[in-house]
């Protein structure tokens, strides 16, 4: 009975758990930024921090629906603003490829997202996680890649 | 009528009078090239340094092997106890030489090396899809006639269409000879042919996008879950050159060596991300595959995104840098979440 009533009670407030792959320079001081402004965000999202959104290699992304992610975020620095000159262009490359394979091999777009988020936009990092969140939300849980055993 | 018979005597007369004149006049130290297989529907390669031997050669059409993957790492031999790169002779079809001048790109191997000895393929048949089609018997001999090939066994005898089981990517290959420019002039003996651009409607990949997410997602499901990840389809690869794969590792562990479904998936996605802007589809992959997987879906699908994002065809020309090799400011970027 027990587990009825609890099984029912995590559908319906069952919460999305998304983590992000923040570039240290920018979208990490952004969120930063976004905490220290008192800016409202779904804590939805784990934050992990990278040095570079060129640092990820596009498995990190598969591994982490296959470990039971809901969501995964990237944001690094703007084309052109990157600390390392050109790390988040040659990223760009990669997550447009990954982003397109993705969506062939059958899993639903809005799972993966990019963004690309300045130190100084807390406003814009709260927006765009309440908005990740939001299409996580609605595409439910990851069942389909999750490793089941 | 085609008469296959008559077009392979053809070639591999071709083929065995150029690797004999560049070993007599001492061109090259080496021939690469392909062999009668021990197994009817396979070919064996071969490496020839004298030219009595070069009646070995063949052409048949089970070459699939694609022979760009011997030369990596540079042959070497041991004179006096110094190593010396050898010059190596390399019977190419189109997609070996792609993959050669795409090694090239890559500064894999040094063109000074390399002499592409030019070949027009006319297909390579599908030996998979004729094994299935034979069932559980034992394949025996083969023979070509006309445009039919012939497979013979123990009580039994079956004739298939050449053109109906040639292999998927050879039916609409438009590079069937070595794709020649003035940088690799001096490279290139026998047969070869001028390549500007390559058109590829990638009609059967809008085809299989029409599916629905889910549709996608039980047909990969299906394809692939006979994976054993025996990486066939990498030792195979020209292009997988790595000196130790990611599949390989062990500290980290990148990934599981389960057979369930999300580790096999993951292994082909993260092959297909890595061939992307590299693929030159010679089928090597899918010919080897003991299991009869075709990868080609894959394969072609990163190079339909290679081509619509960066405008870029693998293995034609020296000059053009691979896409993920560079980068450029104004990438497209739709994919990008925005504020509105």
């Amino acid at each position: 009975m027990n587990e009825v009533i609890t099984e029912k009670a995590q559908k319906e407030d069952w919460e999305p758990k998304i983590i992000a792959f923040l570039c240290n320079w920018c979208s990490y001081a952004g969120a930063d930024l976004a905490g220290v402004s008192r800016i409202q965000y779904p804590s939805n999202i784990r934050i992990v921090r990278v040095p570079c959104s060129g640092r990820l290699n596009p498995f990190f992304i598969i591994r982490s629906l296959v470990d039971g992610w809901d969501g995964v975020l990237v944001s690094g620095c703007h084309p052109g603003d990157c600390h390392y000159i050109s790390g988040n262009l040659v990223a760009r490359r990669r997550f447009a490829i990954l982003n397109d394979l993705l969506e062939f091999f059958g899993i639903e777009p809005g799972r993966v997202n990019f963004m690309w988020a300045s130190a100084a936009e807390g406003e814009r990092f709260a927006v765009l996680v309440r908005k990740t969140t939001e299409i996580v939300k609605k595409l439910g849980p990851n069942e389909k890649f999750k490793k089941q055993w | 009528m085609v008469d296959i018979k008559n077009e392979n005597q053809k070639i591999e007369e071709k083929m065995r009078n150029v690797a004999r004149d560049l070993l007599k006049e001492k061109k090259v130290d080496l021939i690469i090239g392909y062999s009668e297989g021990t197994l009817p529907l396979a070919s064996a390669p071969v490496f020839i340094r004298d030219e009595q031997e070069v009646n070995k050669l063949v052409w048949n059409n089970s070459c699939y092997v694609n022979l760009a993957k011997y030369l990596i790492p540079n042959i070497r031999e041991n004179i006096n106890g110094e190593f010396v790169d050898l010059k190596v002779g390399i019977i190419s079809k189109g997609c070996v030489a792609r993959s050669i001048i795409h090694l090239l790109v890559e500064h894999q191997i040094n063109k000074e090396n390399i002499i592409i000895i030019g070949i027009n393929c006319n297909g390579i048949l599908d030996r998979r899809r004729i094994e299935k089609d034979i069932g559980a018997h034992e394949i025996t001999e083969t023979e070509v006639s006309g445009d039919y090939l012939i497979v013979k066994g123990n009580k039994f005898e079956k004739k298939f269409k050449f053109e109906d089981y040639m292999n998927e990517l050879c039916k609409h290959c438009k590079i069937r000879a070595p794709p020649i420019s003035d940088s690799l002039k001096d490279n290139i003996v026998g047969e070869c042919q001028e390549v500007d651009s390559l058109e590829d409607p990638f009609e059967d990949i809008i085809d299989f996008e029409k599916k629905s997410a889910d549709e996608k997602w039980a047909f990969m499901n299906e394809v692939l879950k006979d994976c054993t990840r025996c990486y066939a389809c990498r030792e195979a690869c020209p292009l997988c050159y790595c000196n130790l794969c990611f599949v390989d590792q062990n500290l980290p562990t990148w990934f599981g060596k389960t057979s369930e479904i999300s580790d096999i998936l993951i292994f082909h996605m993260v092959r297909g991300l890595h061939l992307a802007g590299r693929c030159v589809e010679c089928g090597a992959c899918s010919s080897v595959c003991p299991m009869g997987i075709d990868l080609s879906l894959i394969n072609r699908k990163i190079n339909q995104i290679v081509k619509d994002r960066f405008d870029f065809v693998s293995g034609l020309s020296l000059e053009k840098l691979s896409p993920m090799m560079t980068y450029k400011m104004n990438d497209k970027q739709e994919f990008m979440l925005e504020e509105n």
